[in-house]
């Protein structure tokens, strides 16, 4: 998995530093991996133990440990449908994204010359304006009353006859926010393709599809399967799209999350919900990660 | 670049039995080796040979498996790289990019604490003539400029020994033939000792005083170039070093203090203190220009002493100062004849039979256990093996 | 019709990039408006009110200094954490290398609502009063990773001669992570910085999960969302892209600069750089 951010200096050496073996390294790792074990991997412990608590009765929002394994069973009847809709939304929202994505990774990678390092900065750049901000315009951009809607509702494209409350207000709210989250990846392994490879294709008699199809698609797998995580997995516990953009119909596993921990403080139900989430990204990265190893991930 | 910096008393450089593996590689085999105080010294070798180990060793900078490291009676295998007065000019020169270059020659001056550097580094600056570029960054300068500024960033800290690992590998070939000149130059006037890692045997043999030939971690054959290039000791050193023909046969006797070695029908006469070979495998070794190449109706012209065989020019390359032959022996061996054009327009041709014959003087005899390849580029085997099967395969004309 | 096919990707790739920028401009021209209701989504008049009164609506300001003093607070913690992990993953051997790689990973790939779900539950669990200190514990965990790994790319990035030449003019260890290994890295890390603060300072969902009655600016935004959010919110958040914009493109000109200067003065010496 190639950095997310591309760097500037990156290109030099190729020669390998004889590693040190020395307390220093474990010393280096120490407090940082202590934090990310403290508030990242405990919590998930916690997550679970959550999950399996049991209401005292009388007290709302408050629970004794248990192993209540019918938490799970509970929770998983009643939201299933939105685990669907999520990942049907987040798969829905990753493949637009891919497909818009690519032309623009490849463009900077291949064509964009001297504009390279502007380009990328103009791919992270609506990254500093506020995600909040950004997804509430598009309640002003996909208006009913606006020009984009209109257009679409005169061509007749809309079964609802709008786009925002609906999902696909909701999917393109996704492909919008986590598009760079493809983009990057898919540049930093395009960047890493020889040009001359192709070129040594033509030579060899292939057309500028067949080079493409033979030769930079294969060899961008790497960005390709990158971006698709990142964009995916984010997509689908996301629920702020679904919030400002969709209605009670587009509901995501996210909002039942948040719902339940937030409103209902329904903990072990969130939890569970949560930990549901978790185990089925957990199963895509863990099959990632047994073709590709996890030198490439960090 | 001329101003006498005056000789200093530096000692001798010794490395006793010094290896390097890593796991059970040995990249550098029991190395013994002393290399005099103020001497050009090159290590010649192909990469992978060990030659930039053991200077990465000298300098300090890979830990040896084994062995010790002493200038003089100082044993300095001990000590850390930062500790030992080496300096080293980088293949890759190595130049700090967020220093300027006033900064980079005065690094390792600041580092043991000299206090005012202007006037050393300016004058430094000025024996490179580099002055102007004193505030430039390295990456504002041309190759030439930054091998310099390496040069003078090393010197300056008037070390014992000076170790350069390839520094004119990155630059084209005229500036490379100047640069040889000035370093060469600048070593003699400053008296330091220079050990000097190259792939390249030309460079290695102009500049240096002495020479050792690397081969899998050990020192094949060391000294002055003129006697090492014409008399090698061992085939790998033949090949190595410029060209070689190389005739396998055995010994067959002696006369007087000639030893003799028969090979395909022929004989041929070596001095006996030209003869490095034990057993009875000897293989006989000339160097192209040492060869006479005669039209074969004038083979009585030779003299009787001579050293001789029969063949057919089957190549013939103009070169300019020389024309190179290659000559197909009886035996289908192809040997390479180099002519200096004396005479101008008087060349064999492809076709021609000729007899080519050389002085014994100038014949040694090699160990023939082990064939006549060690120390050619395995790609050219290759490329032989190939064009040999071409020519097999190709119906006949 | 031969310069369409020609020019396809380009024109592609540059609808793309103005896909990227038009909720940034209705953004900006929206934090011109005087909406004619409570929602500022669509455009009435034009007005300067919303800049000239920065802090006129309760709860922007604070919220906007709120988020900032977290941002500052977790990228110090951060980055610091970050970049020690970068160079031991470059530097050093140990143990359980693979396993320290899917932590440093896990985080940037796991949906935010579970880490905020699960940092909830920890706080829950241990009855630990949520507010500033559980946000700012909260960011420093998810920054941590993003450190790494543009720190790690940067480390990795260079020459290793380098430090070796150093040792080879006297610097010992420390003088060598002074004067050679950290100036060089220092870009990479301020980079770092700059992502981890602009992470942080965005951060919504687990924040929102784990912030108690503590309100941050996204926080603000969200609540506001429903009644109506202030024009000053599109001021502000205005301000923050340029000004964050104009510090990605001062240091993209810095280094264009430098790489001009060795275009233009030795491509050999670039060739030697890039194949060694």
């Amino acid at each position: 998995m190639v950095a997310v951010v591309p760097t500037t200096g990156g290109q030099a050496s190729a020669a390998v530093v004889a590693q040190r073996s020395s307390k220093t390294g474990y010393l280096l790792l120490f407090p940082g991996l202590a934090w990310l074990g403290v508030f990242f991997a405990i919590p998930f412990v916690t997550l679970f133990m959550t999950s399996l608590q049991q209401p005292i009765p009388g007290k709302s929002g408050k629970y004794t440990f248990g192993l209540e394994f019918g938490n799970y069973v509970e929770a998983f009847t009643e939201y299933w449908p939105l685990y669907v809709r999520s990942f049907m939304y987040a798969g829905i929202a990753t493949v637009i994204a891919l497909c818009i994505a690519y032309p623009l990774a490849y463009f900077i990678a291949f064509r964009a010359g001297r504009w390279r390092s502007l380009m990328l900065v103009l791919v992270i750049a609506p990254s500093f304006a506020s995600f909040l901000l950004r997804t509430y315009a598009w309640k002003t951009i996909l208006a009913d009353e606006g020009f984009i809607t209109s257009t679409l509702n005169a061509l007749n494209l809309l079964p609802d006859d709008r786009i925002l409350n609906t999902g696909i207000a909701v999917v393109a709210g996704l492909t919008y926010n986590f598009l760079p989250f493809m983009i990057l990846p898919l540049y930093a392994a395009l960047e890493k393709i020889d040009p001359r490879l192709v070129e040594a294709a033509g030579d060899l008699y292939a057309s500028p599809q067949t080079a493409f199809r033979k030769v930079t698609w294969p060899l961008s797998m790497p960005g390709v399967v990158a971006g698709t995580l990142l964009t995916f997995i984010p997509a689908a516990g996301d629920y702020i799209n679904a919030e400002l953009l969709g209605s009670t119909g587009n509901r995501m596993i996210g909002n039942a999350i948040q719902t339940n921990f937030i409103e209902f403080r329904d903990y072990p139900t969130a939890s569970a919900l949560s930990f549901m989430l978790m185990a089925a990204i957990l199963v895509l990265v863990f099959t990632y990660i047994r073709r590709a190893g996890t030198e490439d991930l960090v | 670049m001329a101003e006498a910096q005056g000789t200093r008393a530096v000692d001798d450089l010794h490395l006793q039995n010094l290896t390097k593996k890593f796991g059970d590689h040995a990249a550098v085999d029991d190395l013994t080796l002393t290399i005099p105080a103020g001497s050009f010294f090159a290590l010649l070798g192909a990469s992978g040979c060990g030659k930039t180990t053991t200077l990465r060793m000298v300098a300090g900078l890979e830990d040896p498996t084994s062995g010790t490291i002493s200038i003089g009676d100082k044993d300095i295998t001990g000590l850390r790289a930062f500790e030992r007065p080496v300096n080293t000019v980088f293949q890759s020169y190595a130049l700090f990019p967020h220093l300027d270059i006033f900064e980079n020659v005065a690094f390792g001056l600041r580092r043991r604490g000299v206090k005012d550097v202007k006037g050393t580094v300016e004058s430094m600056l000025d024996l490179v003539e580099l002055s102007p570029m004193a505030r430039r960054k390295p990456t504002q300068l041309s190759g030439g400029q930054q091998q310099r500024v390496a040069v003078a960033r090393a010197l300056i800290n008037r070390p014992d020994v000076l170790l350069l690992d390839e520094p004119l590998g990155a630059l084209d070939l005229k500036l490379r033939r100047q640069m040889q000149i000035e370093l060469k130059r600048i070593q003699v006037e400053v008296g330091t000792t220079f050990v000097h890692v190259t792939h390249d045997q030309e460079e290695a043999m102009t500049m240096a005083d002495t020479v050792a030939v690397m081969n899998a971690g050990r020192i094949e054959q060391m000294g002055h170039p003129a006697d090492i290039y014409e008399l090698p000791r061992t085939v790998f050193v033949a090949n190595f070093l410029g060209q070689s023909n190389l005739i396998e046969g055995s010994r067959s006797g002696t006369s007087g203090d000639d030893v003799l070695v028969e090979a395909n029908g022929l004989t041929f006469a070596i001095p006996s203190d030209r003869v490095f070979a034990d057993g009875s495998a000897a293989i006989v070794g000339v160097r192209p220009e040492k060869i006479t190449i005669l039209d074969a109706v004038d083979g009585d012209r030779i003299p009787d002493h001579h050293n001789r065989l029969d063949g057919i020019v089957t190549d013939v390359s103009y070169t300019g100062v020389s024309t190179q032959y290659l000559v197909r022996t009886a035996w289908d061996q192809e040997l390479i004849v180099f002519e200096q054009n004396v005479v101008v327009g008087d060349r064999s041709e492809v076709g021609d039979a000729v007899v080519l014959h050389w002085s014994p003087k100038h014949t040694f005899g090699l160990d023939g256990t082990g064939g006549t390849t060690i120390g050619v580029d395995p790609e050219v085997l290759a490329l032989e093996a190939v064009n040999a099967s071409l020519v097999s395969d190709a119906p006949e004309a | 019709m031969r310069w369409l096919r020609k020019n396809l990707i380009g024109i592609v790739a540059v609808l793309v990039l103005v896909y990227l920028f038009i909720p940034i401009a209705v953004i900006m021209v929206l934090s011109f408006n005087k909406p004619s209701g409570k929602f500022n989504l669509s455009w009435n008049e034009f007005s300067l009110d919303a800049w000239t009164n920065l802090c006129g609506v309760p709860g922007v300001c604070s919220s906007f200094v709120t988020s900032i003093q977290i941002g500052i607070m977790s990228t110090l913690v951060a980055t610091l954490l970050g970049t020690m992990i970068a160079f031991a993953l470059v530097r050093y051997r140990f143990r359980g290398r693979s396993t320290t790689n899917l932590l440093i990973f896990l985080p940037m790939a796991t949906p935010e609502v579970v880490m905020g779900a699960s940092l909830l539950a920890l706080f829950l669990n241990l009855r630990f009063p949520l507010g500033q200190g559980t946000v700012i514990i909260a960011h420093i965990m998810f920054i941590i990773s993003f450190v790494v790994v543009t720190v790690k790319a940067r480390l990795q990035g260079m020459d290793p001669r380098l430090e070796e030449a150093a040792r080879d003019l006297y610097a010992n260890p420390r003088a060598v992570f002074r004067y050679v290994t950290f100036p060089l890295v220092l870009p990479g890390i301020l980079g770092a910085a700059l992502l981890g603060f602009s992470l942080s300072f965005d951060d919504f969902i687990i924040s929102f999960f784990n912030a108690g009655t503590l309100v941050t600016f996204p926080i603000y935004i969200w609540g506001a969302a429903q009644r109506g959010i202030p024009v000053q919110v599109n001021a502000l958040a205005t301000i923050v892209f340029l000004v964050a914009l104009a510090i990605v493109l001062g240091g993209q000109f810095v280094g264009n600069r430098r790489r001009k200067a060795l275009d233009r003065a030795a491509p050999i010496t670039v060739d030697v750089m890039s194949r060694s």
